[in-house]
C-alpha cells in the first residue's frame, strides 16, 4: 500500500483505539439486567432545613472529631455557610474555618479581603446553609478517578479507598460542590461519607446526632415510611447545582437562588 | 516472523507481561466492577468493610443519663433540652474507662456559638436570645452567672 | 498546613476545602509533553515525508524526544501525593477517566519512540559491539560497554543491505503511527481539562483542539530553535574539522541551507499560530456573548486578575509580536530565533492560564484564589510544587540527553546510511 493509504488506515486504527472501555458499559447486558433488579434495600438520603440552622457549628466540630480530621487543619468534611443579603440585592457569604467554631463575629470573614461589617439596617435577610457531600447518583468524582480508588457502594455512599488513592486530585477538581480535599495526615483524597461506620450499624451520622435544632436529618429513600423520605417526596425541596446533572441526594428546605 | 523488525514489539509485550504479573501481587483479588458497574463501582470490595469498622466516638447524649441523672434531668427540663451532652463535653468514647473524665468546656466561645446576637430574620437564629460580646461582660466566662444545664436558673456558686 | 494552603491566597468567599491543588507541576506536564510530541513530529517530517534538509536534525530531535519522555513523567511524580502508587494507573485503569487512558497512550508513545531509536541506531550498536569484541585487551569500561551494546542489539546482528532496508521501512512505519498517537497525547491532555464540568473555565469542547494546536506550535517552535542551535554547533565543529579536511562545506554554504529551512518552517509555524489563536479567541468571544452564570467571575479573572498574563504575555508576547516578526519582510535566522523563543513563552503561558487560571476563582463564583508560587522551598512540598521543582524538570532532559549522547551518537556517524 502507498503512504496515503497507510496514513488513513493508521488514523482509523488509532481512532478506534481511543474509544474508552466504558463505552462497553452502555451495552453491557448483565449490568442492564442488574439495574432492573436493583436489589439494594437502602439508598441513603439527607435532608437539610436551612430555616432551622442557626450556625452554631457543633456539627462541624463533632464531625472532625468522629472522623479523625485534624482539628486545626483548614479542611473539613462538612461546613456551614452564612449568607447575608443586603437591601441592594448583593449576597455576602462567609464560612470562617468552615464554622468549626461557629460564627464568632457579626462581621463576615472575607479571607484576604478582610472582615466585612454590615449594618443591621442594611440586612434584607440572612441565613445559614450547612453543606456536605451530596453522595450523588451520578458522581463526577468517581467518574474521573483514574485508578478506582473512589467508588460508590450499593446503598449510594461514595467512599475513598485510602490504600489505593494515588493523590492525583482529579476527583477534588471534578466535584462541583467543593466537598473533597486531601487528608493532611494520610495524603489521599478525603470527604464526607455519611459516617458510613455509624449508619451501617443503625446509628445516625454524627452531624445529625449532635445538631440541637434538627436542621440535619438522614434517611433511607427506599423506605416510604421514613420521615425524611416523606418530606423529600411531599414537600418543596431543592438540591444544589442541579444543572450539572450529578443527581445529588442531599435535599434542602429553604434553598434560595443566592446559595452558591 | 523471522525478521528482526519484530524484536522491539517482543520487548514491549514483555513489559506488558511483567505488568500483568506484578498486577497479580499488588492488586487485591476482590478488585472489580461491583454493584454500581464499571463507571461508579470500580473498586476493591473489601474496602467497604474497612470503612464500616471505623471506631465510633460520639455515643449520643442518652447514654449519659444512667450515671449523670441529675445533670441529665436538669438539661432535659430546660430550654437547652435539645443540646446533646457531647456538644459541650466532647465525645464519650469509652468513658468512664477511657477517658476517665470528659472535658468541661467553660469557655465564652462555646456559648457564643448560639448566643452571639445576630439579627438574621430569615433564619431561626434571628429569634434566639443573644448578647453583644463587646458590651456584655466582655472577656468573662458565661458560666460565672449562667447555669448551662438550665439557663433559666442562676449559676451554681 | 494542608496541601495547597501554603501557596493559595483566598479572597472573598471560597469553599473551605478549595485550594490551588493543581499547581506549577501540572502546568509543566502538558508543556513538556508538547515538546516531546513536537520533537517527535519533526523527526517524522524527515522519515515519513522525506524533507531532506531536516535529515541532521531528525536524529537529534528523536533522541531529544526520548530524553524528554521520562521528564514528561517527572511533573506527575512530583505532584502525586502518593507517587509510589503511580503504577496503579497501569494495573486498575478506570477508563472513564481521561487520566487513565492517558497512561496507556503515553506508554504506547514511549514504546514507539524507543522502537524508532532502536531501528535507527541498530547498525551502530552492532558495529560498536563488534569493535569492542575484536579488541584483545578490554578494561572494565570496555567490558561494560560491550555488554551494554550487545544487549541493545536485541540479538539482531545482521547488518546486510536487506536488513538495513528493513530497518528503514520500520522507522518509516513507526514514525507514521507515532504522529496520530502524538495527537492523542495532546487531545487527551485537553480532554482532561475540557471534560471537567465542575470548572467553568476548563469546560469547553474546544479544549482538546486548543491543546493540540498549541502543542504543534510549541513543537515547531522548539524544532526551529534546536535546528538553529544545531547548525551553530555544526559550524563550530566543521570549522575545527576543516583543518584536516578542506572539502567540508564552508560557513556560507551551511548558512544558505539553514536560512531556507528556517524560513520554510516558520511558514508552518505561522499557520498553526493563526489556528491556535483563532480557537482561543473563539472561546473567549462565545463566553462573552452567551454570558452564562459563570461569566461574571470569569470576566473578573480574564480581564482583571489575569489581564497581564493573558493579553500581554500570552496573546501579545506569544502571538502578536511573533506574527509581526515572522510576517514582516526580510526574515532572518536571528529574527526567527527571537520569534520562536517568544512563541515558546507564549505556549507556556497558555498552559499556565488554563491550569492556574481555572483555579483562580472559586466554585462558588463568589471568590478568588491567587497562586503564589513557592520560590525558596522550606519543606518537601514547597520544593516539589515550587520553582525549584519546575527548574528540576527543565534541567533533567539536558542531563539525560548528555547521558544518552554518550551511548548513541547524535550528530551523524562515520557512515551516514540513515
Amino acid at each position: 500500500m502507498n503512504r496515503r493509504e497507510f496514513c488513513k488506515k493508521g488514523l482509523l486504527i488509532a481512532g478506534g483505539l481511543a474509544i474508552p472501555l466504558s463505552a462497553l458499559e452502555l451495552f453491557n447486558p448483565a449490568r442492564l439486567l442488574a439495574e432492573k433488579a436493583d436489589k439494594s434495600k437502602t439508598r441513603w438520603v439527607f435532608l437539610v432545613d436551612t430555616h432551622k440552622c442557626v450556625g452554631c457549628g457543633f456539627c462541624v466540630k463533632a464531625c472532625k472529631t468522629e472522623n479523625e480530621v485534624p482539628y486545626d487543619a483548614n479542611v473539613t468534611r462538612t461546613w456551614v455557610e452564612r449568607y447575608v443579603i443586603t437591601k441592594d440585592g448583593k449576597a455576602h457569604v462567609d464560612s470562617p474555618k468552615g464554622a468549626r467554631d461557629g460564627f464568632q463575629s457579626s462581621k463576615l470573614d472575607q479571607n484576604h479581603a478582610g472582615m466585612l461589617e454590615i449594618k443591621e439596617e442594611d440586612i434584607a435577610k440572612a441565613f445559614f446553609v450547612p453543606k456536605l457531600c451530596n453522595q450523588c447518583d451520578n458522581p463526577p468524582c468517581v467518574q474521573v478517578c483514574p485508578v478506582g480508588a473512589t467508588y460508590q457502594t450499593e446503598d449510594g455512599v461514595v467512599l475513598v479507598d485510602r490504600k489505593w488513592c494515588i493523590g492525583c486530585g482529579y476527583c477534588v477538581m471534578g466535584c462541583p460542590y467543593g466537598v473533597r480535599f486531601f487528608h493532611p495526615v494520610y495524603h489521599v483524597a478525603e470527604k464526607c461519607n455519611f459516617c458510613y461506620h455509624r449508619i451501617s450499624k443503625g446509628m445516625k451520622t454524627t452531624c445529625v446526632e449532635v445538631c440541637p435544632f434538627g436542621a440535619r436529618k438522614i434517611g433511607n429513600l427506599k423506605d416510604p415510611n421514613d420521615p425524611v423520605t416523606k418530606v423529600v417526596m411531599n414537600e418543596r425541596v431543592n438540591v444544589l447545582k442541579e444543572e450539572y446533572g450529578t443527581k445529588p441526594q442531599v435535599f434542602y428546605l429553604g434553598l434560595t437562588k443566592e446559595v452558591k | 516472523m523471522k525478521s528482526h523488525v519484530w524484536r522491539p514489539l517482543y520487548v514491549a509485550l514483555g513489559i506488558v507481561a511483567m505488568i500483568l504479573v506484578l498486577r497479580m501481587f499488588i492488586v487485591p483479588d476482590d478488585f472489580g466492577a461491583h454493584e454500581r458497574g464499571y463507571m461508579y463501582g470500580w473498586h476493591s470490595k473489601g474496602n467497604e468493610a474497612v470503612w464500616q469498622k471505623v471506631s465510633v466516638k460520639y455515643k449520643g447524649g442518652d447514654s449519659c443519663k444512667e450515671c449523670h441523672k441529675d445533670n441529665y434531668e436538669d438539661i432535659k427540663n430546660s430550654p437547652h433540652t435539645d443540646i446533646s451532652c457531647e456538644n459541650c463535653h466532647g465525645p464519650r468514647l469509652e468513658h468512664p474507662k477511657d477517658p476517665i473524665g470528659l472535658n468541661i468546656d467553660r469557655s465564652r466561645q462555646l456559648c457564643l456559638r448560639c448566643h452571639l446576637k445576630l439579627p438574621y430574620k430569615a433564619s431561626d437564629r434571628g429569634t434566639m436570645k443573644g448578647i453583644n460580646p463587646d458590651t456584655h461582660h466582655p472577656q468573662e466566662q458565661c458560666v460565672l452567672c449562667h447555669y448551662p444545664h438550665n439557663p433559666t436558673r442562676e449559676a451554681k456558686k | 498546613m494542608v496541601h495547597g494552603e501554603a501557596w493559595t491566597l483566598k479572597e472573598f468567599f471560597v469553599y473551605p476545602n478549595e485550594y490551588i491543588y493543581w499547581s506549577i507541576q501540572i502546568v509543566m506536564y502538558p508543556f513538556m509533553t508538547g515538546l516531546v510530541a513536537g520533537a517527535f513530529v519533526l523527526s517524522s517530517l524527515y522519515h515519513v515525508f522525506g524533507v531532506k534538509q531536516l535529515k541532521d536534525i531528525a536524529r537529534f530531535s528523536l533522541v531529544f524526544s526520548f530524553a524528554l519522555l521520562p521528564v514528561a513523567m517527572m511533573p506527575l511524580m512530583l505532584h502525586l501525593q502518593q507517587p509510589f502508587r503511580g503504577i496503579e494507573v497501569m494495573m486498575t485503569p478506570h477508563f472513564t477517566s481521561a487520566i487513565a487512558a492517558f497512561g496507556i497512550v503515553f506508554s504506547t508513545y514511549g514504546m514507539i519512540v524507543a522502537g524508532e531509536i532502536w531501528f535507527l541506531y541498530r547498525k551502530y550498536f552492532v558495529d560498536t559491539a563488534n569493535e569492542l569484541r575484536a579488541k584483545t585487551e578490554r578494561n572494565i569500561i570496555d567490558s561494560a560497554r560491550l555488554v551494554l551494546y550487545s544487549v541493545l542489539t536485541l540479538g539482531a546482528w545482521d547488518i546486510s543491505e536487506h536488513a538495513l532496508e528493513a530497518d528503514e521501512r520500520a522507522v518509516k512505519r513507526l514514525a507514521s503511527i507515532g504522529i496520530p498517537v502524538a495527537c492523542f497525547l495532546h487531545g487527551y491532555a485537553g480532554f482532561i481539562f475540557g471534560s471537567v464540568k465542575a470548572n467553568a473555565l476548563w469546560m469547553t469542547p474546544l479544549m482538546p483542539v486548543i491543546f493540540i494546536c498549541s502543542a504543534v506550535v510549541s513543537g515547531i517552535a522548539l524544532c526551529i530553535l534546536t535546528y538553529v542551535i544545531t547548525m551553530e554547533l555544526r559550524k563550530i565543529i566543521y570549522a575545527w574539522q576543516r583543518k584536516n579536511d578542506p572539502t567540508l562545506p564552508t560557513n556560507e554554504e551551511l548558512k544558505s541551507v539553514e536560512t531556507h529551512v528556517v524560513i520554510m518552517t516558520c511558514k508552518y509555524l505561522v499557520m498553526f499560530l493563526v489556528l491556535a489563536i483563532s480557537l482561543e479567541l473563539l472561546d473567549l468571544i462565545f463566553r462573552t456573548y452567551t454570558a452564562v452564570k459563570s461569566w461574571d467571575i470569569l470576566r473578573a479573572v480574564i480581564y482583571e486578575k489575569d489581564f497581564f498574563k493573558i493579553f500581554i504575555l500570552q496573546y501579545g508576547f506569544g502571538n502578536l509580536i511573533p506574527f509581526i516578526i515572522f510576517l514582516a519582510p526580510g526574515l532572518t535566522v536571528k529574527r526567527a530565533v527571537l520569534g520562536t523563543v517568544m512563541v515558546l513563552i507564549g505556549v507556556f503561558m497558555m498552559r499556565w492560564n488554563v491550569v492556574i487560571g481555572g483555579q483562580a476563582f472559586s466554585g462558588s463564583f463568589s471568590g478568588f484564589m491567587e497562586y503564589i508560587m513557592p520560590i525558596i522551598p522550606h519543606d518537601e512540598e514547597t520544593f516539589k510544587e515550587g520553582l525549584f521543582g519546575a527548574l528540576l524538570v527543565i534541567i533533567t532532559p539536558y542531563v539525560l540527553f548528555f547521558g544518552l549522547s554518550n551511548v548513541v551518537p547524535i550528530f551523524g556517524t562515520k557512515d551516514d546510511a540513515h
